[in-house]
């Protein structure tokens, strides 16, 4: 009898336990997604203002909605400039490092040979490097190159940079391939290489994909690289751009509101559409495993 | 280095071919990995790899960059750097946002990703929410923030003085004192979504037959987070102190771009500094040498936690498999 009385009590306890702190929750909630949003909606309800509207009343709803900052920035080829090659310095640092370090992975992965832990070693490390320690050298490097002021010399900078983390990603994920696969198509009588076009990279289509968005994301934002690397005016990307704007406008915020609105929105469109890829690359590329 | 450990049937890679004749099908084999190797090896030694080295070579050159690289001076440029107050104090920046970031951004995600839990409804477009900062640029993220912070108009002060009316108006970035404070808000404002996503996979992850079978044994909400939960997301939180930590050390773009590392040096960082006193002033041998500090301080910390931490992982993982 007792003992039924203490199972209603602790069935009871954990329903009262479930419930009551769910409204606290959402309070904090609600008020970490404020201090997270708040600064991304003044930029862009800011470019709809103009400066006498910031200055008497920072916190303000626009009204009435200003379209000549926008208007202003659109119609500038710069602008589109620095958009192109920000899009043709990402796609093509997305698709280079993803071309030379599936193989590479691949090999980590499957294929055994003398100093390949040393090897794997070695592309790890370069996690370790600053990139900011690297820039005289590198300057000096891609000048004797001739890949100084080229968007090339950008992109396989990037790509450099980018193989340690892809391929420690990579490997890890094609260990989880199974072994049955491979020796099927081996039975099958298809070559490794056969195996890891037809089998491996389709399987690896979630890990791939992953890899492109973060990578995308980095690409896009870059700063420091593009700032060093590239002098002449026509080959800046966007984050070029802004500092640029924010030099010449140095005071007319509302333009400049507008213009990193412009730069935002891309980034964010393409966020909320790929989110869950992103979220679960991060968390099943391997980062929990172990 | 090894991140991550693999399961024990994982790690024999001889499998299974048909026989062909064991010269040719090692030739090719052989061609195989390096073909496949190659690309990246390459492209990574040459653009990461030397970089890095010539950076050690030239620290120990007094050099501007232009002229011929003659005047070895040894160590003399880590000597420089290391009497120098202000590259002193650019060190205890940095060590003072790694501090931070271990003892406020990463308690405070791991707060809210508790607070999320494994299945508060709506949770999951919170956190979506709360990772967008970081998907946005760091020079549009600093451009924000100094609109934020602009002193006499900004939007802090108007949200200040609306809820005090007394309140004067801060100077924030422009005052020496607290400008690395608000650097870091930012910092945390950009970085703590990442974590949060970290942390609510981990979460998502604790079975739910373990936290049931405590709750039936009586333990509260709270007992089952401190006993279960967190433990449980030992790994995922020692590889954000590693992703933390290293990323402290190496920060510049939002520093720059707010504060280019002023007002007289209150925000100094490695690499603002080394930016400011190595290339932009001609003097490459002692952004060199800064640069291997740098490098050095990552190494050291990377060191540290590979014995610690890493270990632990590794060994509990293969403990893990073996059961």
């Amino acid at each position: 009898m007792y003992a039924l009385v203490q199972q209603r009590r602790f069935a009871q306890r954990r329903i009262i336990q479930k419930s009551v702190p769910l409204i606290p929750r959402y309070i904090i909630c609600v008020a970490v997604a404020i201090f997270v949003l708040v600064p991304m909606l003044v930029a862009i309800l800011g470019g709809f203002r103009t400066n006498a509207d910031l200055n008497s009343a920072p916190f303000a709803l626009p009204n009435p909605w200003h379209f000549e900052n926008f208007a202003g920035i659109v119609t500038q080829p710069v602008f589109w400039l620095s958009f192109w090659n920000s899009l043709v310095v990402t796609v093509a640092t997305v698709v280079l490092l993803l071309a030379i370090s599936c193989p590479a992975a691949f090999v980590f992965a499957r294929m055994d040979f003398p100093g390949r832990q040393m090897v794997f070693n070695f592309l790890l490390i370069g996690f370790l490097f600053p990139f900011a320690m690297a820039i005289l050298p590198l300057y000096i490097m891609l000048r004797g190159l001739g890949l100084l002021n080229t968007l090339q010399g950008v992109i396989l900078t990037q790509v450099a940079f980018g193989v340690p983390a892809t391929v420690l990603i990579l490997r890890n994920f094609f260990w989880a391939i199974p072994r049955e696969l491979e020796d099927a198509t081996y039975i099958d009588g298809g070559t490794p290489v056969d195996f890891f076009w037809h089998v491996l990279l389709p399987l690896a289509r979630p890990a791939l994909a992953v890899i492109a968005m973060l990578t995308m994301v980095a690409s896009w934002n870059n700063f420091l690289l593009p700032l060093l690397t590239l002098g002449d005016q026509s080959t800046w990307t966007l984050p070029l751009g802004i500092m640029q704007f924010q030099t010449e406008h140095l005071t007319d915020w509302a333009a400049i509101m507008a213009y990193i609105t412009l730069c935002m929105i891309p980034a964010i469109i393409f966020y909320l559409l790929a989110e869950r890829y992103l979220v679960s690359g991060l968390t099943t590329s391997g980062a929990l495993r172990g | 280095m090894q991140l991550i450990s693999p399961s024990a049937t994982e790690t024999e890679v001889k499998s299974e071919r048909p026989p062909a004749s064991p010269a040719r099908s090692r030739i090719r084999r052989a061609s195989i990995i390096l073909l496949f190797l190659l690309p990246s090896v390459i492209l990574y030694t040459v653009l990461v790899v030397v970089p890095i080295i010539q950076a050690a070579y030239y620290s120990l050159f007094r050099w501007d960059g232009l002229e011929p690289l003659v005047n070895f001076v040894g160590l003399h440029n880590y000597l420089l750097a290391f009497s120098n107050p202000v590259f002193l104090e650019t060190f205890a920046h940095n060590l003072l946002i790694v501090a931070l970031s271990l003892c406020i951004e990463l308690p405070f995600a791991l707060l809210v990703s508790l607070v999320i839990g494994k299945k508060l409804p709506g949770g999951m477009i919170f956190r979506a929410i709360f990772f967008m900062p970081f998907v946005i640029s760091e020079v549009i993220a600093g451009v924000i923030w100094q609109f934020i912070y602009r002193p006499d108009g900004g939007l802090l002060d108007a949200i200040l003085q609306a809820l005090n009316p007394h309140f004067q108006g801060g100077l924030w970035l422009a005052d020496p004192r607290i400008t690395l404070i608000c650097i870091f808000v930012v910092i945390v404002w950009k970085y703590f979504g990442l974590y949060v996503v970290l942390y609510t996979a981990a979460i998502q992850n604790v079975p739910d037959e373990i936290v049931e079978a405590a709750r039936v044994d009586g333990a509260t909400g709270l007992q089952v987070t401190r006993y279960i939960t967190i433990p449980l997301l030992g790994t995922t939180i020692r590889l954000s102190i590693l992703l933390s930590v290293l990323g402290s050390l190496q920060i510049f773009d939002i520093i720059y771009v707010m504060t280019h590392g002023g007002p007289i040096h209150a925000s100094e960082v490695f690499a603002t500094y080394l930016i400011t006193y190595g290339i932009n002033a001609f003097a490459m041998g002692y952004g060199s040498a800064i640069g291997v500090v740098m490098f050095l301080t990552c190494f050291v910390f990377a060191l540290m936690y590979q014995r610690f931490a890493m270990q632990r992982d590794v060994a509990s993982s293969i403990a893990m498999q073996e059961a």
